[in-house]
C-alpha cells in the first residue's frame, strides 16, 4: 500500500522542517542517520548535525551540552542502544538537569525483524517511563510521529519519541493535531476497551473487526502519550466498557500495559489482559512473522478481549 | 593587577577555600575532601585568577566562559569557589548535604547558582563540555570557552575517550579539559586499580594539544590555563599533577580520605595546619 510509512520516515523530514519554521533544532546521531533519517536534517543543515561515530553515550552527553547551549538536542539510533547504552547519561545528565533532550530513537520492538533479539528493545518504555521529568511518546504511523516530534521540539524538557522501522498504515489524518497527555479514542464501544499505542493501535483495531463480526464491541484508544498517561481517557472508557486489555510491541513489564494497571488499580478495577512480549528477548524473522510468534497479532488482541469480557461475569 | 598579585589572590583564595572544603565536609558528616583538596588551586585558578569570564550577580550570562566539574563528588571545592566568589552566601556552606539545602551532595543545577550541569556520575562531563562548546559555536558565540576538570580515576570511564575522540575530530578549539591527576581513587592508586598509564599520551594520541603541569604551582598553572584559553587548531588538554588531600598534612597521599569527613578532633588539626600555611604564606608575600 503507497499510504503505508515507518515512523522513523518522519524524524529526518520533520527536523528539516522545524529548522526552517525557526525552531533551533539540532541532531545527534550515533552512526546509524540513514536508517534514523537524521541523514535528510544532515544533508539539509550540515552545520546542525552532529555524528559522534558509534558512542551513544557521548551521544546524549555531546545532546545535554547542545540544549544547554540553548539548541533544541534531538538523537537518534536505535532503541535498544539509545536506552540501555545510554542509560545513566539520560537519567544522570539529561533527566536530573531537566534538560532539553528529545530522544526520538528508531528500530524499536520486535518489528526491527531479521537482526534479531539483540536489536529488537522491548523494554525501552519501562525504563523511560520510570525516569522523573521524561515524557514518552509512542505513535501509531508517520503523522503522529511529525506531530510528536513537534511538540516535543517545543516543549521545555525531556521527551523520549518511539519510533519504528516497519512500514505502518495510516491511523491518523494528515494534519492531526497531537496533544500531549491525551489519549484518543479511535472508535468506540461497548464491551471491551483496547488500549494500544504504537504499531499495536493497527492490530487493535482490527482485532476490532473481528470482535465486531462476533458480536463484541471493542472500544479503542490509542494511548500515544505513555507517559503522563491520560488516566481520565482511560478510567472513563474502563468504566463504561468494564474490561481492558492492553496492547504493545513492548515487553508485558513496565511497559503501556503496567501503566494501565497502575492507573486502573487505584481507581477502577476491571478484569484486564496484556497483550505484549512475555519477559523473552527477541528473535530473528520477519515483522509479520514475529507479530504472530510473540501472540502480538489481531486474532491474539481479539482472544484476549474474549477472554476479559468473559472474566466480566 | 600585577602577575605576581594575581597569583597572591589565586593563593589566598584557595587557602580559604580548603578551609571552607574541611569545614563544610566535617559539618555534613560526610563527603569527599581529598579530591577537592587536591583541585583547589585549580578551582581558584579559573574562578579568581580571571580564567573563567564570569559574572556571580549573573550565573546565566550568556557571554560567560562555562565550567564544567566532571569530578562531581569534588562539589565542595566548586561550592567554596562559587561562595567565594558571591554566588551565594557563605551561610549555605554550612547546609552542605542537609535535606533542603542549595547545595546537593553532588552538583545539582536545579538548586545551585553557578553550577552549570549537573554531574556527579563519573565519565559525562567532557560528553556535556563538548556539547556546551560545539552549541555555543553555533549559536554564533565565537568568544565563550567551555571549561571541564576531570579526575584522574574517572578517566578509566569508557566515555571519556569517545568524547575526546569527538572533541578532536570536530575540532573543537573553545573546549579545554583540566585532569587533576593525583594518582587516587577509592580503591588505591590508579595505578593499582587499573593503571591509566601516561594520561598525557592518551589525549595527545586523541588528536589534544596537551601540557603537563604542577597544579599546585599557581603561577605555572596560571600560565597552562591562560594558554589553554585561547582557541586553537585543537581542543586543549592541561595534565594537573596534583596531591589528593593537598593542604592537611594527614589527608596528602592518602586514598582513604577520598570520600570521608574528618572527625572533630582530626577537623581542628586540619584547619591549624591550613591556617599555619595561610600565615606563612601571608609572611612570605608581606
Amino acid at each position: 500500500m503507497s499510504d503505508r510509512r515507518a515512523t522513523r520516515e518522519a524524524f529526518g523530514t520533520t527536523l528539516v522542517k522545524l529548522a526552517a519554521e525557526g525552531v533551533p533544532v539540532v541532531a545527534v546521531d550515533a552512526d546509524l542517520s540513514k536508517s534514523t533519517t537524521t541523514s535528510k536534517f544532515a544533508d539539509a543543515r550540515p552545520e546542525r548535525f552532529f555524528n559522534v561515530g558509534v558512542a551513544e553515550q557521548n551521544m546524549v552527553g555531546v545532546a545535554a551540552g547542545l540544549a544547554l547551549a540553548g539548541h533544541v538536542a534531538f538523537t537518534g539510533s536505535f532503541a535498544v542502544f539509545a536506552t540501555g547504552r545510554a542509560y545513566d547519561q539520560i537519567r544522570n545528565t539529561v533527566c536530573y538537569s531537566g534538560l532539553d533532550v528529545k530522544l526520538a530513537p528508531t528500530h524499536s520492538g520486535v518489528t526491527v525483524g531479521p537482526d534479531g533479539g539483540s536489536h529488537q528493545m522491548i523494554e525501552d518504555i519501562a525504563l523511560m517511563r520510570v525516569l522523573p521529568g521524561m515524557r514518552v511518546l509512542v505513535p501509531a504511523d508517520a503523522t503522529a510521529a511529525e506531530a510528536m516530534i513537534r511538540v516535543a521540539a517545543t516543549t521545555p524538557g525531556p521527551f523520549y519519541i518511539r519510533l519504528g522501522r516497519a512500514a505502518v498504515p495510516s491511523i491518523h489524518d494528515e494534519g492531526w493535531e497531537f496533544e500531549l497527555g491525551r489519549a484518543y479514542v479511535l472508535r468506540e464501544g461497548t464491551d471491551v476497551t483496547l488500549a494500544a499505542c504504537g504499531v499495536m493501535v493497527e492490530r487493535a483495531l482490527a482485532a476490532a473487526d473481528i470482535l465486531a463480526a462476533q458480536g463484541v464491541s471493542a472500544e479503542v484508544v490509542d494511548v500515544a502519550t505513555v507517559k503522563p498517561i491520560d488516566a481520565g481517557t482511560i478510567i472513563d472508557s474502563a468504566r463504561r466498557t468494564g474490561a481492558v486489555v492492553s496492547c504493545e510491541e513492548h515487553s508485558v513489564i513496565g511497559g503501556l500495559g503496567s501503566a494501565i494497571a497502575e492507573v486502573l488499580a487505584e481507581t477502577a478495577p476491571v478484569p484486564m489482559r496484556r497483550v505484549g512480549v512475555r519477559d523473552v528477548f527477541g528473535t530473528s524473522g520477519e515483522p509479520d512473522e514475529l507479530m504472530e510468534h510473540f501472540g502480538l497479532a489481531a486474532s491474539h488482541v481479539a482472544e484476549a478481549a474474549r477472554q476479559v469480557v468473559a472474566a466480566k461475569s | 593587577m600585577t602577575a605576581m598579585e594575581r597569583v597572591e589572590r589565586v593563593e589566598s583564595a584557595a587557602q580559604r577555600m580548603r578551609l571552607d572544603i574541611v569545614e563544610m565536609i566535617a559539618t555534613a558528616g560526610s563527603g569527599h575532601p581529598g579530591g577537592s583538596l587536591s583541585a583547589a588551586d585549580i578551582v581558584s585558578a579559573l574562578y579568581f585568577g580571571d580564567v573563567i569570564r564570569h559574572d556571580p550577580a549573573r550565573p546565566d550570562w550568556p557571554g560567560r566562559d562555562r565550567f564544567v566539574l566532571s569530578k562531581g563528588h569534588a562539589a565542595p571545592v566548586l561550592y567554596a569557589a562559587l561562595a567565594e566568589a558571591g554566588y551565594f552566601g557563605r551561610d549555605h556552606l554550612a547546609t552542605l548535604r542537609r535535606l533542603g539545602s542549595i547545595l546537593q551532595g553532588h552538583p545539582d543545577f536545579k538548586k545551585t547558582p553557578g553550577v552549570e550541569v549537573s554531574t556527579g556520575s563519573l565519565g559525562q562531563g567532557l560528553s556535556i563540555a563538548a556539547g556546551l562548546a560545539a552549541g555555543l559555536r553555533l549559536a554564533g558565540d565565537l568568544t565563550s570557552r567551555v571549561f571541564c576538570l576531570l579526575g584522574d580515576g574517572e578517566c578509566q570511564e569508557g566515555q571519556v575517550w569517545e568524547a575526546a575522540m569527538f572533541a578532536a575530530h570536530r575540532p573543537l578549539a573553545n573546549l579545554v579539559a583540566i585532569v587533576d591527576h593525583n594518582g587516587l581513587q577509592i580503591d588505591g592508586a590508579c595505578s593499582d586499580v587499573v593503571c591509566l598509564g601516561d594520561v598525557a599520551q592518551k589525549f595527545r594520541a586523541f588528536g589534544w594539544q596537551v601540557t603537563e603541569v604542577d597544579g599546585h604551582d599557581v603561577r605555572a598553572l596560571l600560565d597552562a590555563l591562560d594558554a589553554a584559553g585561547v582557541p586553537a587548531q585543537a581542543p586543549r588538554c592541561v595534565i594537573a599533577h596534583t596531591v589528593k588531600g593537598k593542604g592537611v598534612p594527614f589527608m596528602e597521599g592518602s586514598a582513604d580520605w577520598h570520600g570521608k569527613a574528618p572527625s572533630p578532633e582530626q577537623t581542628a588539626d586540619a584547619l591549624a595546619a591550613l591556617a599555619a600555611q595561610a600565615r606563612v604564606a601571608e609572611g612570605s608575600a608581606s
